[in-house]
């Protein structure tokens, strides 16, 4: 499969009437991509700058033939958001909004679990992008990007910036990118997005930028070992953060003692990716790993 | 959001999990009256933030009211040090007074969010106590996992299984399976990250009684646990950390000399790292999130400045949802406003970063432009280097 985004995405901004889904919905369409609609409830009938608002996203999609969506709802509805999304057929959710309720998360994801064929990216992320068809769906600065090789996934938003920043500065430039977002329940992962990498034509190297917490890196790791030939380089954030403050123990049961840097900086080497030890040296250890 | 281990208990009271009986107070006398009503043989139990009390001195046994005034009178005020509390320790403002119980077997209950599997996890251990951390490091098979539905909660059946596992038998394990039943549910209602009882206790007479309850709440939700939101205690938490929970900020006092603020945690915490490469020390986390406004930035920038170890500032936004321009202003107005006399270094990258330098350059202030990350934290750290000498 190759990308996600192409030059037939339409989208439709839930929240359009919002201080940042109009300002990020605005900059997507001055990039090129195809907003098609807003939704608001209540706010139907109305329109933002040439865009047609609508109550339901069900309504939208019927008179605009939306197939993605970019979702700025705020925390307490979000989830919803995301389920009227994929009741309504649409195939993409990109959900940006940052402080979704942990439990709310995990209705809409076995919500999710029955339409296989709906993708959601995120939440608490900064989307999706793809330079050389000129979408996207999300907040990142589009000026940074170049349409380009290099395929990166991220967990956090402003540091898949730095990484897109230093191949843009190499000449590499980027085939797509995507946020995956940093809260402990989202859709989808980082073996989603190489498995989507490894078949992308476009994207012929990859950065993976993780950070400590969970195991997502580690599984990443062993998939990559075993599946994937395209070079790979990595950075994790984190490495100096101190030991977080807890009480009880549940915590450190759980992971088992997974989930440190150090842990996963080995794991990633392991399988053969080159790891940066500074978030300065994202492109140049990506540089090293294409020369092999 | 964490709680004490007397509102946990009380939290889950409501769920029909079984403590012991008991009062918190902040007077001996008090302590030494609550003893007395529950018998005379009393437990004094610190109230704090953090696990370990038991190990560093936090819980007492005593035998008689006099014995709960003294141990109530040695216990509230003094500064508890335990594993999780750092070295500088937590100071007790609070006592739970509870009646001893008969201890016959000491197990653990545990629940929390496995990441892995989006679902919440029910942990369970005949080793239950203080040693428990040791219990799982060294024989991880020694701890029962069993995830559960979230939306169906905790089925019985599962509940008869953890309870079989944990070896009880007969009128036990009959009080055993609501137990399990109450505290999941109440873990799934009020939005809890991590609720856990140790010890769980089976008392001599077989009763099923939860001894100690440590429960964290997720903070997006408690929105809609508006009863529990009251329990938060300022006290426990860092001054500074409370000042920027005000206007939204993320917070995080280290102990290093170069203040941050950064946009975004994942690049907040490589400007902690890139500092520390670079040969510094951060004094502290600090995101500013992804909307925020003039206001929260200016806050952002007076509360980094209060910390008295700060001696330079590295400002790095790369603006994706965040506007350059916004933090640039702010900066200048808390600079302005506060007056600030030591080196501050600017990185700004992303979404109307023209505008933003150009507030900067307006400002007439003395800050320090940078290009890219390294040059960032090399420039502060020579800046704060040059100003000790
Ligand atoms: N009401 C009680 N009656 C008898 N013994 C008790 C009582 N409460 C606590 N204890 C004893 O004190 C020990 C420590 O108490 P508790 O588990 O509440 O605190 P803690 O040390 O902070 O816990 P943790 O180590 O799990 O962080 C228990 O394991 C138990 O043996
Ligand atoms: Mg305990």
């Amino acid at each position: 499969m190759a990308s996600w985004l192409s030059t037939d995405t339409k989208v439709v901004v839930q929240g359009l009437t919002g201080r940042e889904g109009k300002y990020h919905g605005l900059a997507g369409r001055d990039y090129g991509t195809q907003v098609v609609a807003g939704v608001t409830p209540g706010k139907g009938g109305t329109a933002v700058e040439g865009i047609p608002v609508f109550d339901t996203v069900h309504e939208a999609v019927a008179k605009t033939g939306a197939n993605a969506s970019l979702l700025f709802v705020p925390p307490p509805a979000a989830a919803d958001g995301i389920m009227e999304a994929a009741d309504a057929g649409v195939a993409l959710i990109i959900a940006i909004t940052e402080g979704i309720p942990v439990n709310d998360m995990i209705r809409a994801k076995a919500f999710l679990a029955e339409r296989p064929g709906v993708r959601l990216v995120g939440p608490n992320c900064p989307g999706v992008i793809r330079p050389s068809a000129k979408v996207k769906l999300g907040i990142m600065p589009a000026r940074i990007h170049r349409p380009g090789k290099v395929g990166i996934v991220s967990r956090s938003g402003t540091l898949t910036y730095e990484a897109v920043g230093q191949t843009t500065a190499l000449g590499l430039g980027q085939s797509t990118c995507v946020g995956i977002g940093g809260d402990p329940v989202n859709g989808t992962n980082f073996i989603d997005c190489l498995t989507m990498f490894k078949d992308d034509p476009e994207t012929e190297a990859i950065i993976m930028i993780g950070e400590i917490g969970g195991s997502a890196e580690e599984e990443a790791a062993e998939w990559i070992a075993a599946n994937l030939k395209k070079p790979v380089a990595s950075f994790i954030a984190g490495r100096t953060a101190p030991p977080g403050r807890r009480m009880g123990h549940a915590g450190a049961i759980i992971s088992g003692g997974k989930g440190t840097a150090t842990e996963k900086v080995a794991a990633l080497r392991a399988a053969g990716v080159l790891v940066a030890d500074s978030p300065a040296l994202i492109g140049e250890t990506l540089m090293q790993a294409i020369k092999g | 959001m964490k709680v004490h281990e007397y509102q946990a208990k009380e939290i889950l009271r409501r769920y029909g999990v079984t403590t012991p009986k008991g009062h918190v107070t902040d007077s001996p006398e008090e302590a030494r009256q609550i003893a007395k009503d529950l018998g005379g043989k009393a437990v004094v139990k610190a109230q704090i933030h953090a696990g370990g009390r038991g190990k560093g001195g936090g819980v007492k046994l005593a035998k008689t009211p006099d014995e709960a005034f003294e141990a109530a009178q040695k216990i509230i005020g003094m500064q508890l040090v335990t594993h999780q509390t750092g070295p500088e320790g937590r100071k007790v403002k609070k006592v739970l007074v509870e009646e001893a119980a008969n201890i016959a077997q000491e197990l653990y209950l545990g629940i929390t969010l496995d990441r892995a599997i989006g679902k919440p996890v029910l942990m369970a251990s005949k080793f239950g106590g203080m040693e428990i951390e040791e219990v799982a490091h060294r024989d991880p098979s020694a701890i029962l996992k069993e995830p559960f539905d979230a939306i169906a909660g905790l089925a019985p059946f599962q509940a008869r299984k953890v309870a079989y596992a944990l070896g009880l038998t007969g009128e036990t394990h009959k009080k055993a399976v609501p137990f399990l039943l109450a505290l999941a549910k109440a873990y799934v209602e009020t939005d809890c990250s991590l609720a856990e009882i140790n010890p769980l206790m089976i008392t001599a007479e077989g009763d099923v009684v939860a001894l100690d309850a440590k429960m964290n709440f997720d903070d997006n939700a408690l929105f809609r646990h508006l009863d529990i939101k009251e329990f938060r205690d300022l006290d426990e938490e860092d001054p500074l950390e409370v000042e920027a929970s005000k206007f939204n900020l993320n917070y995080i006092k280290l102990d290093g000399n170069v203040g941050c603020m950064v946009n975004g945690a994942g690049l907040a915490m490589s400007t902690m790292d890139i500092i520390q490469y670079a040969g510094g020390s951060p004094a502290n986390f600090l995101d500013v999130g992804g909307g925020a406004n003039e206001e929260q930035v200016k806050n952002a920038m007076r509360i980094i400045l209060s910390d008295p170890h700060v001696k330079g500032v590295l400002i790095n936004i790369f603006g994706g949802i965040m506007r350059c321009d916004v933090i640039a202003s702010g900066v200048v107005k808390a600079v302005k406003e506060i007056g600030c006399t030591i080196p501050v270094v600017v990185r700004l990258e992303g979404t109307n970063v023209e505008e933003g330098k150009q507030i900067l350059r307006d400002s007439g202030l003395a800050v320090i432009p940078a290009d890219g990350m390294k040059d960032a934290a090399e420039k502060i750290i020579a800046a704060v280097k040059k100003g000790e000498n």
